[in-house]
């Protein structure tokens, strides 16, 4: 048996996503997990910039943005607006989809499979099942696999980023706490996923299967995943940071704690200095390591023009905590 | 990754550089990590992102990702002047998807028409970036590459270019339905899908060949 670079695990035997043709002598096969894990790698060590129109996705990738993620209202936004936050206006995303080159993402309500149905029929490159907006199920996530473009999901700790994958879904991000401008949360959810694995690492290396076993089953996942995860010492899918990523530096805190790339909401398009700032981000995300170069990409944004933030502690609305219990 | 190097095989120890700037850089380090165990090679595979790092190595591979990204970000450290040169000296380079449309003298779409980032070029070819269209349209098919085994090769293709012009020098070594998605220029080999996610190391391996033959032949 050939070996990937990417883990299949977890695959469903029989996805509906996958769909076969035979175009004169190729037979092709579209949506298996090797192309949606791998659309997801491909996002690696970049930055995915929040966008609500064509304007700012311009900005977006003209700054070095690896992809979009289109909504109708920024995180910021929607926590001010209230009310119920559904999915962007499909002519808002074929309107970036024919104005930029770089993937579109577009975000959908959890659990809302027909919302997520009228983004694949619109073609965009990926699916953000997201707390951001307002759950149509508080129960069940999608069922990831019967579609054949690839999904993000949003998770604070192991077991829902195991559900998530479990699912289908080809890449996770830290749910942190949207639109506020604050990055405390997701560097929580970050170092939770971290020592989860370490532990399971730990217990997989002593081979005690019973111990894992009982892990899995208090995660609430197969045994096969948490033996893959394991083994791996990481997730079996590329794990991005996301919520209140303000600035460069923030962005490279997440980078040096383990993420293989950030995305970010608010803190772009609801600072002074966008378009400086998108730049200064996507700098500071890939020479992370690099404290120079990161010093150089805060010289490039205003501390005066941040998004001024709010403090987590004292939120009415934790979107974080939606969809923790499916 | 160090695949430990001893003193008694030193002429068979290369060092391919894996350039670190976006995209799946870890998997190509990975892939030719596999494919130098396969060889049964010593070497070093090591991410190089700065003109100084790319001085001292005997092939290089552009990984996949958004060439936009890495475009901008090489002009950002100026290496393009430096890979310019080195590649132009002959040292091996494969370049996968983005890597490949890096590599090439022009690139274009259906969306926006010519690609704004300027390109390393070396690579006497026009590219169509997503030619195949976008990721729903993302698809696996067993190739035939000319200058390999006979065995077909997974071709993994996510969101890919096809090569629309090649010049003189260039030599085509995979044709899907007609459309060409792998070439040969020398010391380059550009690739339209991922060799480095198929599991399947032998242009990963081939690349190394090339390295070694290119080290020997500058005695560094």
């Amino acid at each position: 048996m050939i070996m990937t670079t990417i883990s299949l695990v977890a695959t469903e035997p029989k996805p509906k996503g996958i769909k076969v043709e035979t175009i004169e002598n190729a037979r092709m096969v579209r949506g298996t997990t090797l192309l949606k894990r791998g659309f997801a790698h491909m996002q690696k060590h970049g930055v995915v910039m929040d966008v609500t129109n064509v304007e700012q996705a311009v900005i977006a990738e003209d700054a070095g943005a690896v992809a979009v993620m289109v909504l109708d209202k920024l995180p910021y936004d929607v926590r001010k607006a209230g009310g119920v936050a559904r999915t962007a206006s499909v002519k808002v995303i074929q309107e970036i989809m024919d104005a930029i080159t770089i993937p579109v993402m577009a975000k959908c309500r959890i659990g809302h499979t027909d919302e997520a149905k009228v983004l694949e029929a619109v073609g965009v490159d990926m699916i953000d099942e997201s707390e951001v907006l307002t759950p149509a199920d508080e129960e069940r996530h999608i069922w990831k696999w019967d579609f054949t473009p690839p999904f993000v999901n949003g998770a604070k700790n192991l077991g829902e980023a195991l559900r998530r994958i479990e699912e289908g879904c080809a890449m996770i991000r830290t749910k942190g706490e949207p639109g506020t401008g604050n990055v405390s949360e997701a560097v929580t959810h970050i170092r939770i996923v971290n020592s989860e694995i370490r532990r399971i690492r730990s217990i997989y290396q002593d081979g005690d299967k019973q111990e894992l076993m009982k892990a899995a089953r208090e995660l609430k996942v197969s045994y096969e995943i948490v033996e893959e995860t394991a083994r791996l010492g990481k997730l079996p899918v590329v794990n991005f940071a996301a919520g209140g990523i303000t600035t460069p530096a923030d962005a490279a805190l997440l980078m040096n704690l383990g993420c293989d790339g950030v995305f970010v909401g608010s803190g772009i398009f609801k600072s002074d200095d966008p378009a400086q700032r998108a730049r200064a981000v996507v700098l500071a995300t890939t020479f992370h390591d690099d404290p120079t170069t990161v010093m150089e990409a805060q010289k490039m944004v205003d501390e005066k023009k941040s998004l001024l933030g709010m403090d987590t502690s004292k939120l009415e609305l934790r979107m974080q905590q939606r969809g923790e219990h499916g | 990754m160090n695949n430990s190097s001893s003193s008694s095989s030193k002429k068979k120890s290369v060092t391919i550089g894996v350039l670190g700037f976006q995209g799946d850089i870890e998997e190509n380090v990975a892939a030719t990590g596999q494919a130098l165990q396969e060889l049964q090679m010593d070497g070093n595979v090591k991410i190089v992102r700065y003109p100084h790092e790319i001085e001292n190595i005997n092939g290089l591979i552009l990984p996949g990702g958004e060439s936009t990204v890495q475009s901008t970000l090489i002009a950002i450290q100026q290496s393009q002047p430096v890979l310019k040169k080195r590649i132009s000296e002959g040292l091996p380079v494969l370049g996968t998807c983005a890597g490949m449309i890096m590599l090439s003298k022009r690139a274009y779409d259906r969306v926006i028409g010519d690609t704004k980032p300027k390109l390393i070029g070396n690579l006497d070819i026009v590219i169509e970036r997503n030619a195949f269209g976008r990721q729903s349209d993302s698809f696996e098919a067993d190739l035939s590459i000319s200058m390999l085994s006979k065995e077909a090769f997974k071709g993994v293709f996510i969101r890919a270019p096809v090569v629309t012009e090649v010049g003189k020098n260039v030599e085509v070594i995979c044709k899907l339905n007609n459309r060409i998605v792998a070439v040969k220029q020398e010391n380059i080999i550009g690739t339209a899908f991922h060799p480095e996610l198929s599991g399947d190391s032998r242009i990963h391996r081939h690349l190394i060949e090339m390295a070694l033959e290119f080290k020997n032949k500058n005695g560094s």
